[in-house]
């Protein structure tokens, strides 16, 4: 039993951390339509700047010039190569964002050399006890600032003039822009805090705690974990994003245990295609909504 | 009203103008051309024709969307008072005071009445322009006011067509262009969109109105334009049109129950009216 519930609760921490990436990739594409393959990158600049600058900032500086350049990395893909492509295909633009994030990664890469850095030096490698349970710190930490992010999140979506404008123009793009919404403006919002969430997210995943991993291939490859945790709740749904992260953090971690470690990749894609075939638009992803 | 534009000289009294207006879809498609039209200041221009008049991209260039829908203006231009708008976007335009209300209503049908409204407010000028407008569009339609935390979506027809109508008001226009909202209601409800109309106009809101229906828009409008083809085939008061034998025969006489039967008939009207002026139609 606790071992079930140490795993629950390690499963949900990591789940939290896709959940936040989730939302940044579904907020994209609610606002642009367009697929950002290239989340994985901006996780990996995020997680860049933080080490590149710990020591000359110190970690809670360094950890908030990461979220920032994060965002600032994805406004600059927003408005170099998306909002320029105003008439492209947004099947063109998903692929524009392959070619992004693999010259970002290949390039981060090559800086990095032969250094796979660990960047949550606060709390990694430092398990807690209690109750008879063993818990990992980051896991902790992530889950905590992962429902004050989302929680924050919904209630600005909900009932903040930018979360009207956003839901809006992520309905219907022509009448948002009737009423005087002007749609470059959310849209770089959109991608502002995604790329902010990806560089939040990259502070617990290139730890010992999360999987080992630390900043490099292996971090970019936790990344793509998100494409199912978003696809399986619905790619236009923020509440299918949190509880697809939420999902696959549990699969993940209760498979590794009960199954095998190996198995516990495959688990989360094929959790995501038993999903699909019952709810062939995810969880939560769009059913008409209409009166005729 | 119209006495007070002539006591104010430099004011207008011509509120929008669109001179020689070409607009393609394309390279090939010439949904508009050499459109002339005038608004006068706190009036009601009725815009007639049939499918693919261009009766929608006429008002899509005024609002600044047909960018949206693959289209640009070609040549001429659009004015609103004494400034250039055809080359403004869409929230540009809504800041000037020039809202539309797109054909089939196109409520935000995921979001509640209220959040429908909000939306609505985001383009106006000020919060006091907001607060005004929000007033007004609960006086214009209570019924919204009971559906407030409704989704939009669920929302009949009437009430949806009452809420896109409501939802443009929000910014405080002073034109309001409506493309059909008539369309698809009950005859009932048409009567109501009419008065409500009627009621916007009389509060000083210029409205250009477009319209199938000739009856219930030539009802409510001052001047009346129809279009064909991309072309203004006809100008005048509501009145003149509605005695004009054309309009009587294309618009008014069949009472057509479909859009196809409409097109038909009008098809049949205008080859009968080619034949009169064009011998290589006759025979």
């Amino acid at each position: 039993m606790n071992t079930f519930l140490q795993l629950v609760l390690n499963g949900l921490g990591k789940g939290a951390v896709y959940a936040l990436l989730a939302l940044g990739f579904v907020i994209i594409f609610k606002a642009t339509e367009v697929v950002n393959f290239a989340h994985g990158s901006l996780v990996l600049i995020g997680g860049y700047f933080v080490y590149a600058t710990k020591d000359a900032l110190g970690w809670a500086g360094a950890a908030a010039l990461g979220i920032v350049s994060a965002a600032v990395a994805a406004l600059l893909i927003e408005r170099l190569l998306i909002t320029n492509a105003r008439n492209a295909d947004v099947n063109s633009l998903a692929l524009l964002t392959i070619g992004v994030d693999v010259i970002v990664t290949e390039e981060i890469v090559r800086r990095l050399g032969a250094d796979i850095p660990f960047v949550g030096d606060p709390y990694d490698a430092l398990p807690l006890q209690f109750a008879g349970l063993t818990v990992f710190r980051t896991q902790l930490v992530a889950l905590i600032v992962g429902i004050v992010l989302i929680t924050a999140f919904f209630l600005a979506f909900r009932f903040s003039t930018w979360g009207v404008a956003m839901r809006a123009q992520a309905e219907n793009k022509e009448a948002a822009a009737l009423m005087g919404i002007r749609s470059s403006r959310v849209t770089a919002t959109a991608w502002l805090l995604a790329g902010a969430l990806a560089g939040v997210a990259v502070l617990f995943m290139a730890t010992q705690d999360f999987s080992g991993a630390g900043l490099g291939r292996g971090t970019h490859a936790i990344a793509l974990i998100a494409f199912p945790a978003a696809i399986l709740g619905g790619l236009d749904s923020t509440v299918g994003a949190v509880v697809g992260g939420l999902i696959v953090g549990l699969t993940e971690a209760l498979s590794a245990q009960y199954i095998s470690f190996e198995f516990s990749k495959s688990a989360v894609f094929l959790v995501m295609l038993v999903i699909l075939v019952i709810w062939p638009s995810g969880l939560f992803g769009t059913r008409e909504l209409s009166r005729v | 009203m119209g006495v007070w534009g002539r006591c104010e000289p430099h004011h207008d009294v011509r509120v929008l103008s669109v001179r020689g207006l070409d607009v393609r879809y394309g390279r090939s498609v010439r949904a508009l051309e050499g459109v002339d039209l005038e608004v006068g200041a706190d009036s009601v221009l009725a815009v007639l024709g049939g499918n693919g008049a261009g009766k929608s991209t006429l008002l899509r260039a005024v609002s600044g969307t047909l960018r949206l829908h693959g289209g640009a203006v070609a040549a001429g231009e659009v004015w609103f008072r004494d400034e250039r708008v055809d080359r403004l976007d869409p929230a540009q335009i809504v800041r000037r005071g020039i809202v539309a209300v797109p054909e089939g209503r196109q409520v935000f049908a995921r979001m509640t009445v209220e959040e429908n409204l909000r939306a609505g407010g985001l383009g106006a000028r000020s919060a006091a322009v907001r607060a005004q407008a929000r007033e007004r569009v609960a006086e214009l339609f209570p019924v919204l006011g009971e559906r407030s935390s409704q989704r939009a979506g669920l929302l009949s027809g009437g009430e949806q067509q009452m809420l896109a109508i409501g939802r443009a008001l929000m910014s405080g226009p002073e034109l309001l262009l409506l493309d059909e909202p008539s369309l698809g209601l009950a005859p009932q409800m048409v009567g109501r969109i009419a008065r409500i109309v009627g009621e916007i106009h009389s509060q000083g809101t210029g409205v250009v109105l477009v319209e199938q229906n000739a009856t219930m828009a030539l009802d409510v409008a001052d001047t009346a334009a129809v279009l064909e083809v991309g072309r203004i085939a006809l100008t005048g008061t509501a009145a003149e049109l509605a005695a004009s034998d054309d309009v009587q025969r294309l618009y008014l006489g069949g009472h057509a129950e479909s859009a196809e039967q409409a097109e038909a008939e009008q098809e049949e009207a205008r080859a009968h009216r080619a034949g009169r002026t064009l011998s290589r139609w006759a025979g």
